[in-house]
């Protein structure tokens, strides 16, 4: 009892602003009036209105008035503000301000997923299916308030802040509450400001998603899962009925990368949603494209430091990417302002909310405008959370919550004097004390008697005597508090810290502990002595710092501008032309809007630009019927036995440089696979390599859907994963198509019947399109025995096998491929990395093809696919395949397999220009692609890349040497470490919400 | 007289069996002199024959000349006009023979576990009953370098050629080289084009102590390791220390993986300080610290050419480039391949280090000569002149490049081997069901 008792008396020992109205109170009611004049102010009432000379007049927690010339009423503290400013407190729509830390599963970030075989959620109750999908938590049930938070978000001048919990895939609602310290039934400004979402699966123990794609599809389910669930009666479930309510709400997407502002939008418009989108400062990079989704943005504003990179051999673990992005980035939310896309700040991801106006001051220096960022900070989060009726301006009947300001709120020198939220004074530093600009004798235990200059918000240090040496403080001051630190090099050398506070005004005094270089601790002081009469630093030199150029993709091997289609004419090649006409001698190929125009001798240029290809060979692009590359968030949903309603269209990755790898090896045409974790993988996506185009320009468009099958070791998850999930055996992978074709069968039949109020099941739709002959599948597969029992489910089932990739013992049923018309592509000569490859051969390309086979050699792999080439002479070392036929094993064959030969795989006129230009015969081994051509633009020619490289090297060392400098002056800098790159091949593991939360994990503990 | 003259195309397979691999038996020791004419003969040490003709006999080259005189007596003569002759290719630092099947536990004998290993010896787990070798030798690789991985001293490789009973006549060197991993940082995974932060899982400071404290106790381990050297009779054995007594007297060479041009010049300069001249293994950097590495007579082992630029930034064909830059540079350049099975692919990786940048018998030598000598093993392998053995192939074209590499006929110390493999076999068992002709 004794205890409570306390708290309580804690709780109310603070003077209550506003009535508590349904809380008894313990001894006698302390009830205020609460009436404050704030009066000869400047008033920033909203970014495009300001009364000079104003006053504000609060009553509890509400405005009464803002004007000029307004007569004080009796009764009101008056409180004096000359030559001092008023702002509306700002507004963070994007915070866990007042929330525990979710709790995050286990690890899981490597190489082998964090799968758990937990299948379903293990929440008790009428809930989801998965747990991911929790729209039924409300931030008004789990809101506390936390006192250290709300002071560090109130020095920075924040008055409201919208909370979100931010776990799982669909979040709930967040709240948006004021930053008073007020009990929690005061302070909630709105219980429901938002429905939230985003990819990432959270603290759900589910193994499903594994995937950004897997995440994307869950959600996408659940949209038809709520539709469906208003028209049915037959079960109860909270999360949809939450979630259907939640619908009216502004909705809020929390995403990483500009790429997944896209992915977003694109659901968001799937479902007629205009998504508010909580990005991570990398906009400016597709601006165009982002503008495009006509998203709102929640933009951080947590630049990265500069990399240490005095050492070259440690900077050359920096990409270009990285050190643009150091670079460009500050001048993102200008870029955002200068695109008229609306957005709010937030202060989230930073590492210190110090940082917050250092940064906020960066972003102005690179060109954001002053009033963006006051409506950034004020309207439009309280837009955004539907509180404009309670914050963001100052005007009558709104709080009163405001900041008092020592001058305009966006210079360097600004302080903070108070923050008052809710008609409740927060003192942030002592009002009197305008700014410490002066200079001081600075005492320090150990040291003695030096000079300090302060000069706003910058400082010098000096030795009293002869040695006249001035030295660079960092010199910070946040609220009465300072701390500072410099190295006089000698007497004593070494860095020394200190740290203190504000003791007296008249004069100022700061006064507080020291520590040397070597550990010393002792005490300092320093008392004003004169005043500082060097100019204070301007803030005006309004020139926008310049910066290197945009380069799409951004980062190695992208250019400022995209290469164009042009009109060519190949000359005198030795033309491979993949049709009746074989290969020919001295011919030339004519290129024309991206298509070819003509192949044969002698063509007349016209008005083309003629290159002269004598002594070289001239072939259609390579087209890889089974690629892993530029893929985002993993390559494999193999939580459950079937995946089919994964989508790679759904996480095409532009950025990857692969694409423009494979370009250097003659690849035009790349089939994107999920990988083959399950029986029935995800839906694939083919692409052309258009190296700098957005993801939805990368597609080739207009062709037939794919989807990936899988048999053998992997799916039945022979060397890796629990070994729980169904199927373990070939004879359980046989009962999992059975199974998935006959629910496929029935879930059409009751479509047929029943129409809209069938549950809409993604997964089941995609093997109905299968078996309406809209789909086709490519399978991974291995031994002989599974082959033949895909072929026979699919006889009995009523489906057809397009492909079997792989396929590695193809030549021991080649004749039943045949018989059926499928088509094989296999690799070269792969075996003996698992047991089921035991009887792979080299000759299994040579015998498919002499069997008639549609035969194809494939990568699944980023460095193979940039010599397939290669691996299609390989047919010719083992099985001495015409070297004509051995050619189409990567042009032609894979192209009949997709459905698109009828636009790639050989030379023909009408077809695209995917053109390849060949030092020499291109099944050789000395063999380069010198030029490759996709849709008559050039993407790769080996002479510009080497002048890039050249281009490239210079900007990377000119940002080196902009890093460098920026460090001498005082930046903070990081080391820069070496970063594998991702690749990824069939059989790649991990979980995108494990790696995702193991970075939240590292920033947690930092 | 020339009594058997061999076409070749009558000899390439008209051993027609259609059974296991037990049938490919290794070849019996050569009783007779054999003398190949009318080919190029590629020596391995950067100089072709042309119409050149070698002789055998005993295992050992009797001849190497251009235009040269058939022996009299009891000689076997194959004409080989308009083809090749090659050394046979040596495939370095490879777990051939240790690993049958990558992925199932029980076929795997490469990597034991432990941090100091020096006592760890690859040779007699070698297993010449593997189905993998006869699928080298179809592609010209005739000796291998078998090689144990894992921990920081990873153990003894031996050296050994491709047709044999077991491990003990498998052997050409036991015990050739220690191999070591430079205790190096390892990397952080990268963007995965979901649009990932830039946070690391350990701070850069985290990870540069541990490395530093991995090198000191490596350190450590060869201070001590040294001093045991010297105790003529130690009180109590240690094995770990007594394998690496050959390191500190010459006997055994020192391997060492390392790629970054910080942890290369570390490694040599550690190795120096125990008066030992290491092999670099790797070095993706080495091409940065030339002068260092020629100061310092280091040969190195690359990588792969068939592999994936390092950093996004890197030249996207350096991989391909690495060994001829090195090796225009005049540093001793040996060309690897990684894994077991992937050898037969040796051949190429040398043609397309000649695509990329090298003369053509240079980069030959790189699969022959260059490796001999950092094994330790050119008195008598890696190139076919007077007095070494006779471990050679006949190509009917270029073996550097997939569309001309044909092997018809290769001798292991002079002996005659099968050249029929898993592969043929089963490409035969398949053909004939389908009524197809079969390959070769």
């Amino acid at each position: 009892m004794m205890k409570n008792l306390l708290t309580l008396a804690l709780v109310f020992s603070a003077a209550i602003v506003f009535g508590q109205q349904t809380y008894p109170v313990n001894g006698s009611y302390d009830t205020r009036p609460g009436l404050f004049a704030f009066t000869n102010a400047t008033i920033i009432v909203n970014a495009n209105q300001t009364i000079s000379n104003g006053t504000l007049l609060v009553k509890g927690q509400t405005i009464q008035s803002v004007a000029q010339g307004t007569k004080v009423p009796d009764g009101y503290v008056q409180i004096d503000l000359k030559g001092k400013f008023i702002y509306p407190s700002l507004i963070d729509p994007f915070t866990s301000y007042g929330l525990p830390e979710p709790v995050r599963p286990e690890g899981g970030g490597g190489g082998g997923g964090a799968r758990r075989s937990i299948f379903v959620t293990t929440k008790k109750g009428s809930y989801n299916w998965n747990e991911a999908i929790r729209p039924e938590t409300e931030v008004r049930n789990i809101f506390t308030i936390d006192t250290k938070k709300a002071d560090d978000l109130r020095k920075a001048g924040f008055g409201s802040v919208n909370v979100i919990n931010r776990d799982g895939i669909a979040r709930g609602t967040s709240a948006a509450v004021a930053l008073s310290d007020e009990r929690e039934n005061n302070v909630i400004l709105k219980d429901q400001t938002a429905a939230n979402y985003s990819f990432n699966k959270g603290s759900s123990q589910n193994d499903y998603p594994t995937s950004l794609m897997g995440s994307i599809a869950l959600l996408r389910q659940t949209y038809y899962d709520g539709q469906w669930y208003n028209k049915q009666k037959k079960e109860y479930n909270i999360s949809l009925k939450d979630f259907n309510e939640q619908q009216n709400l502004p909705q809020i997407f929390e995403v990483d990368g500009w790429q997944n502002i896209l992915r977003a939008a694109k659901i968001g418009k799937e479902f007629g949603k205009q998504y508010i989108i909580k990005s991570t400062g990398d906009e400016y990079q597709r601006i165009d494209a982002v503008k495009a989704t006509g998203s709102s943005l929640i933009v951080p504003v947590n630049f990265i430091k500069a990399y240490d990179v005095e050492d070259p051999a440690e900077a050359r673990n920096l990409t270009l990417a990285q050190m643009k992005n150091w670079e460009m980035a500050p001048g993102n939310l200008a870029a955002l302002e200068k695109a008229g896309i609306r957005f709010a700040l937030t202060s989230y991801g930073l590492d210190n909310p110090k940082d917050f106006w250092t940064n906020i001051h960066t972003a102005i220096e690179n060109g954001l405008t002053e009033k963006q960022a006051l409506l950034s900070l004020t309207e439009i989060p309280a837009e955004m959370i539907g509180i404009s009726a309670q914050a963001g301006t100052l005007e009558k009947g709104k709080l009163a919550n405001f900041i008092i300001t020592s001058e305009d709120l966006f210079k360097s020198t600004n302080v903070i004097y108070e923050n008052w939220v809710q008609g409740k004074r927060y003192v942030v530093s002592k009002m009197n004390i305008n700014q410490l600009t002066g200079i001081y004798n600075l005492t320090v235990d150990n040291i003695g008697t030096l000079n300090l200059k302060i000069n706003g918000t910058t400082a010098t240090v000096q030795q009293q005597g002869t040695d006249t040496t001035k030295t660079n403080a960092n010199f910070v001051r946040n609220g009465d508090w300072v701390s500072i630190s410099f190295n006089l090099k000698k007497n004593p050398s070494g860095g020394v810290r200190l740290s203190g506070y504000l003791t007296s005004e008249n004069p100022v005094i700061l006064r507080g502990e020291s520590v040397l270089a070597d550990g010393t601790g002792g005490k300092w002081s320093a008392q004003f002595k004169e005043a500082n009469n060097e100019p204070p630093k301007s803030d005006n030199a309004k020139t926008v710092p310049s910066t290197g150029k945009l380069i799409y993709p951004f980062g190695a091997f992208g250019t400022e501008t995209a290469p164009q289609q042009e009109t060519i004419l190949l000359k005198n090649a030795t033309v491979w032309t993949n049709e009746k006409e074989g290969i020919l001698q001295n011919a030339d190929v004519l290129i024309e809007n991206g298509k070819i125009k003509a192949v044969g001798k002698g063509l007349s240029a016209g008005g083309a630009k003629i290159i002269d290809a004598t002594g070289k060979h001239v072939t259609s692009g390579i087209v890889d019927e089974h690629s892993h590359i530029a893929i985002a968030g993993g390559v494999n949903e193999g939580a459950q036995s079937s995946s089919a309603e994964v989508r790679i269209a759904d996480v095409v990755n532009s950025e990857d440089v692969n694409i423009y790898r494979q370009l250097a090896g003659g690849v035009t045409t790349s089939h994107l696979l999920h990988g083959s974790a399950n029986p029935v993988g995800g839906q694939s996506q083919l692409i052309k390599l258009r190296w700098g185009k957005t993801p939805e320009e990368l597609k080739f468009g207009g062709n037939d859907g794919f989807i990936k099958f899988a048999l053998g070791e992997n799916v039945k998850q022979s060397n890796f994963g629990s070994g729980m999930r169904f199927p373990v055996t070939r004879m359980g992978v046989e009962q999992t198509y059975i199974d998935e074709f006959t629910r496929a069968k029935e879930y059409k039949a009751e479509l047929a019947v029943k129409g809209s109020v069938v549950r809409k099941d993604l997964e089941l739709d995609a093997i109905v399109e299968i078996l309406d002959n809209k789909r086709f599948i490519t399978c991974h597969s291995y031994v002989q025995s599974e082959i033949n029992m895909l072929i026979h489910t699919a006889d009995s089932m009523g489906f057809k096998i397009n492909t079997f990739t792989h396929i590695l013992e193809g030549y021991k049923v080649a004749d039943k491929m045949k018989a059926h018309g499928i088509n094989g592509s296999t690799f070269s000569d792969w075996w003996a990395y698992k047991f089921e490859v035991a009887e792979a051969i080299p000759y299994n390309g040579k015998i498919m093809h002499n069997i008639g086979i549609v035969t194809a050699f494939n990568s699944d792999d980023a460095e193979m696919a940039r010599r397939l080439n290669q691996e299609a002479g390989k047919a010719i070392l083992y099985g001495n395949v015409p070297q004509e036929e051995a050619w189409k094993f990567v042009t032609l064959n894979p192209a009949k397999m997709l459905h698109v030969d009828n636009r790639v795989g050989s030379l023909k006129a009408g077809k695209d220009a995917d053109v390849v230009i060949w030092s020499d015969n291109p099944l050789s081994i000395y063999a380069k692609a010198e030029k490759t051509f996709v849709d008559g633009v050039l993407y790769w020619d080996i002479d510009k890349d080497a002048q890039l490289r050249v281009t490239q090297q210079s900007e990377k060392a000119r940002l080196a040497q902009k890093m460098i400098e920026s460090k001498t002056k005082g930046a903070q800098t990081q080391r820069a470490t070496k970063r594998a790159p991702r690749i990824y091949n069939c059989e790649s593991l991990e979980d995108y919400s494990a790696e995702l939360n193991d970075m939240e994990g590292v920033k947690a503990h930092e | 007289m020339n009594k058997y003259i061999f076409t070749l195309l009558l000899t390439a397979v008209n051993t027609v069996c259609c059974l296991a691999q037990a049938n490919i038996s290794p070849a019996a020791k050569q009783t007779k002199t054999i003398a190949i004419t009318g080919a190029t003969i590629h020596v391995g040490n950067g100089t072709v024959i042309q119409n050149g003709t070698i002789v055998f006999n005993n295992g050992k080259i009797l001849s190497v000349t251009a235009n040269g005189q058939v022996p009299q007596g009891d000689v076997i003569v194959i004409k080989a006009d308009g083809k090749q002759v090659y050394p046979g290719f040596i495939a370095p630092i490879t777990n051939l023979g240790l690993i049958e099947f990558s992925s199932v536990k029980a076929t795997l004998d490469y990597e034991e576990i432990g941090n100091f290993n020096p006592h760890i010896r690859s040779l007699i787990a070698y297993n010449t009953d593997s189905k993998v070798p006869a699928t080298l030798r179809s592609n010209g690789i005739l000796m291998a370098q078998i090689t144990p991985e894992g921990g920081t001293i990873s153990g003894s490789s031996s050296v050994v050629q491709l047709d044999a009973w077991n491990w003990e006549d498998a052997a050409i060197r036991a015990d050739d080289a220690m191999h070591m991993t430079w205790p190096a940082i390892p990397r952080q995974r990268g963007e995965g084009g979901g649009g990932r932060g830039n946070r690391m899982l350990q701070t850069p400071e985290m990870l540069e102590e541990r490395k530093q404290n991995a090198i000191s106790e490596l350190d450590g381990f060869f201070a001590e390791a040294k001093g045991y050297a010297a105790i003529s009779k130690p009180a109590v054995t240690n094995s770990r220390f007594a394998a690496m007594k050959h390191l500190f007297d010459g006997k055994q060479q020192l391997f060492i993986s390392a790629d970054s041009q910080k942890d290369i010049v570390d490694a040599v300069n550690f190795a120096k300080k125990y008066n030992i001249k290491p092999v670099i293994v790797g070095g993706d950097e080495a091409y940065r610290i030339i002068d260092f590495l020629k100061e310092n007579g280091v040969s190195v082992v690359v990588k792969q050419p068939h592999a994936l630029p390092n950093e996004n930034d890197d030249d996207v064909n350096m991989p391909y480039k690495n060994a001829a830059v090195l090796a225009n540079a005049g540093i001793n350049v040996v060309i690897s391949i990684d894994g077991y099975w992937q050898q037969r692919n040796l051949p190429f990786m040398a043609g397309t280090v000649a695509a990329w940048g090298l003369d053509k018998e240079k980069a030959l030598s790189e699969i022959t000569l260059n490796t001999a000598k950092v094994l330790g093993i050119s008195k008598t392998t890696g190139s076919l002149e007077t007095g070494k053995d006779a471990t050679l192939f006949i190509s009917s074209g270029d073996a550097l490049d997939m569309i001309t590499n044909h092997v018809e006929k290769a001798y292991i110390q002079g002996r005659d081997i099968n050249l029929d493999n898993l592969h043929k076999q089963l490409d035969r068992k398949f053909s004939e069901k389908y009524g197809m002709k079969v390959s070769d």
